[in-house]
């Protein structure tokens, strides 16, 4: 197993499926009236959180203790970070109070990556979202969610929709999903997705209609209603006119296909409340799968890490 | 004043000959020259005398950030890196937009001694490009200054660049655009394109370049002035340059060390000593700009030499300050980029780095032919051997060459201002 995990284009097919197998391990521990394990017992993971995301954090902080590890949360606001304290000072910080596992957190692209490379520190890093590049945990857990559902991905149709171009869940998303196996449509305004995807693993298309009969699975991305204001689209309406999921787009599914969605949502922009809340929806679901794969990431990444070096 | 005989040096553009440097000039050329009874002799066999470097872009951040670089640590650099004379970009703090601060930091260079200063004056107060500074009375000062510009920023409204170029056509002043499309470019960190939408970093695209340096174009032909453009990065740039100077417009263009030789994909490190504006573009641009550099269309080499310290670049990459040292690497970079892959001779290099820039920056003791009469500014390489580069043996007080471990051709042996030595043995001389 490798020793950080900073993109999910990182991730072999084996590496990934071993996750995926692990997190299914950690789920059923969720079924037993005690949900702990002591593997992580006297480990240190810190939750280095630059950008405010309460979901995110509660789910690392809840995979962490459920493995025994002690976890200590390190939040930007109202800590030294806020009075201009560089990275590389909060690092080196870390070191000192012997962190095994830093889950970061960042609004600037990259920043795991120099954690992880700058020789600041020699724990784990895990990115837990790094500006718009990448979002590796969130792409593992709907990977999860739809392989419940799905059975294997191979060959499964799978259609991210939304802005893309601004989305660490979207690139997580085709990189691992496509690892697995599935053919990945993106379905986006030209504005919203990157002026050259050459190198993406997938099929773009400006045409939700034309997609969703072919979907297995359709991820509907959240859209910023302040991105009109840049111009990328008119208004939210015609947004949601063109890439909103309303339940007549809904009914265009195949009848087992489901619909995912990272949260936060925005009911009445790219997801109506019907289709939030249809029985199609496993958006509840990918939350408390979260937990599992997380506690599946924290596990393979810590509990060997005194045994081997890394390879990656 | 020591006299210097230097023997045995290839005369750049001619034979192998004897220089003889007093009083401040090159005395004789040639063999077997009658020297003065104290002289100082250096044996240049091997070596190749070139005129003294011009560099038309240099931030030597002084007044204001010390901390980065100073005139004396930066113009010290300049020597080590063969130049003998440097114009210092106006984004100083405070901004080089009066005659008071252009005159301030034209006789910091004085006293320093290593290589001249020649000031850019601002082209709008503040940099703040709404409101034109007093071009006239920079011109006049004792600074003399020739060359405007708000480098760091583009002069993007049209009618004021208009008035700037029509202005500066009183004392014959030259514009040195930024080309920078601001709303193209707006929290842009690297090149647009595939590998800027992978690493999620916010795309800086080629248009927003080339759009400007269009314009600009035309507007200079409608005014009749004198328009110079900044670093340019493109391969559609240099199109639009060559297209111009075919339909006779005059405009004329630089491009930087690190445009010649580095690629976006050093981005994917996210390590921001790759980080500059504008970025590292792609392996074609590179190919289009060193052509442009070999058939004239761009004019000249200009380092862009931007010293930032340690922990403005030791951070993570949005937050990092764009720029690169480059004084002290950049004859080796063009002798790697352009003359070891034949598209350049030594005699077209003293072209684009000392008569070229000496011209369009219009100072008459520098850029001229290594004969008699004129100004001693000598540089002696060693275009033999090859160092690798390493950032803590560099002369500038900052450390950010993206050169590092990098096997580069060529040394500068010696550097001379006005018969004096700055460098000798390739160390600074004083």
């Amino acid at each position: 197993m490798m020793k950080h995990l900073l993109s999910a284009g990182d991730l072999s097919r084996d590496e990934a499926n071993l996750i995926l197998d692990t997190a299914e391990e950690m789920r059923s521990l969720a079924d037993r009236p005690i949900k702990k394990l002591p593997a992580l017992r006297g480990r240190t993971v810190v939750n280095l959180f630059f950008e405010d995301s309460t979901r995110t954090r509660i789910s690392f902080e809840a995979a962490a203790k459920r493995l025994s590890a002690d976890v200590i949360n390190f939040s930007a606001k109202g800590s030294s970070v806020s009075k201009g304290e560089s990275l590389k000072d909060t690092a080196l910080t870390l070191q000192a109070m012997g962190a095994d596992g830093v889950v970061c957190r960042h609004g600037s692209s990259g920043a795991p990556h120099l954690l992880a490379t700058s020789g600041w520190m020699t724990g784990s890093v895990v990115n837990a979202g790094d500006g718009t590049h990448e979002h590796p945990t969130q792409a593992l857990l709907d990977a999860f969610t739809m392989r419940r559902h799905l059975g294997s991905l191979e060959g499964r149709r799978i259609t991210i929709v939304g802005d893309v171009l601004h989305s660490r869940v979207a690139r997580s998303n085709v990189l691992l999903l496509s690892t697995l196996g599935a053919d990945v449509t993106v379905v986006a305004p030209p504005t919203l997705l990157p002026v050259d995807m050459t190198s993406w693993p997938c099929v773009t298309s400006y045409d939700l209609d034309a997609a969703l009969p072919k979907s297995d699975a359709v991820m509907m991305l959240r859209v910023q209603r302040e991105r009109m204001n840049d111009a990328f689209f008119p208004s939210a309406r015609e947004y949601t006119r063109r890439y909103g999921l309303d339940v007549h787009r809904m009914a265009q599914l195949p009848d087992e296909a489901i619909v995912l969605h990272p949260g936060p949502m925005n009911r009445g922009m790219e997801i109506s409340a019907d289709v939030a809340d249809s029985t199609r929806s496993v958006i509840v679901e990918q939350v408390s799968n979260g937990v599992a794969i997380r506690m599946a990431v924290l596990y393979l990444l810590l509990s060997g890490s005194n045994q081997e070096e890394p390879t990656a | 004043m020591t006299a210097y005989l230097i023997t045995g040096a290839k005369i750049v553009g001619g034979e192998v000959a004897d220089l003889l440097l007093d009083n401040g000039e090159i005395v004789a050329v040639g063999t077997n020259l009658d020297t003065p009874a104290e002289v100082e002799t250096i044996d240049a066999r091997g070596l190749i005398a070139l005129p003294g470097l011009v560099d038309l872009h240099t931030h030597l951040r002084e007044p204001g950030r010390e901390d980065a670089e100073t005139v004396l640590t930066g113009t010290r650099a300049a020597a080590v890196g063969g130049f003998t004379a440097v114009f210092a970009m106006a984004n100083t703090d405070p901004v080089a937009d009066t005659a008071g601060v252009v005159e301030q930091v034209w006789r910091l260079g004085r006293e320093g001694g290593y290589a001249d200063v020649v000031p850019i004056g601002a082209v709008t107060v503040g940099r703040q490009g709404s409101q034109l500074a007093e071009l006239g009375a920079m011109a006049d000062s004792a600074a003399r200054v020739r060359v405007f510009s708000d480098d760091g920023d583009c002069v993007w409204d049209a009618a004021l660049m208009r008035r700037a170029l029509e202005y500066v056509k009183a004392f014959g002043g030259v514009i040195a655009q930024h080309a920078q499309e601001p709303r193209l470019t707006q929290g842009a960190q690297m090149n647009e394109g595939a590998l800027s939408g992978v690493l999620g970093l916010t795309g800086w695209p080629s248009v927003a370049e080339e759009a400007i340096i269009a314009r600009d174009i035309l507007l200079n032909a409608h005014v009749g002035s004198k328009l110079h453009i900044c670093h340019l990065s493109t391969k559609g740039s240099v199109e639009i340059v060559r297209a111009a100077k075919q339909r006779g417009l005059d405009v004329t263009a630089e491009v930087t060390p690190h445009h010649l030789l580095l690629t976006e994909d050093l981005a994917a490190s996210y390590n921001p000593v790759y980080k500059v504006n504008p970025p590292l573009r792609t392996k074609e641009d590179v190919e289009a700009v060193r052509e442009g550099l070999a058939d004239g269309t761009i004019d000249i080499v200009a380092t862009d030499h931007a010293p930032h310290p340690v922990e403005d670049k030791d951070c993570e990459w949005s937050a990092a300050s764009p720029g690169m040292i480059g004084l002290e690497t950049a004859l080796s970079v063009v002798q790697h980029a352009m003359v070891d892959t034949k598209l350049l001779t030594w005699a077209e290099v003293a072209d684009r780095m000392s008569y070229r820039p000496a011209e369009i920056g219009q100072i008459g003791d520098h850029g001229r032919p290594l004969e008699a009469g004129a100004p001693a500014n000598v540089v002696l390489i060693d275009p033999a051997v090859e160092r690798t580069v390493v950032p803590s043996e560099s002369t500038s007080l900052s450390r950010n060459t993206p050169f590092e471990g990098m096997t580069l051709p060529g040394r500068v042996v010696a550097t001379f201002l006005r018969g004096r030595p700055t460098v000798l043995n390739g160390k600074p001389a004083r």
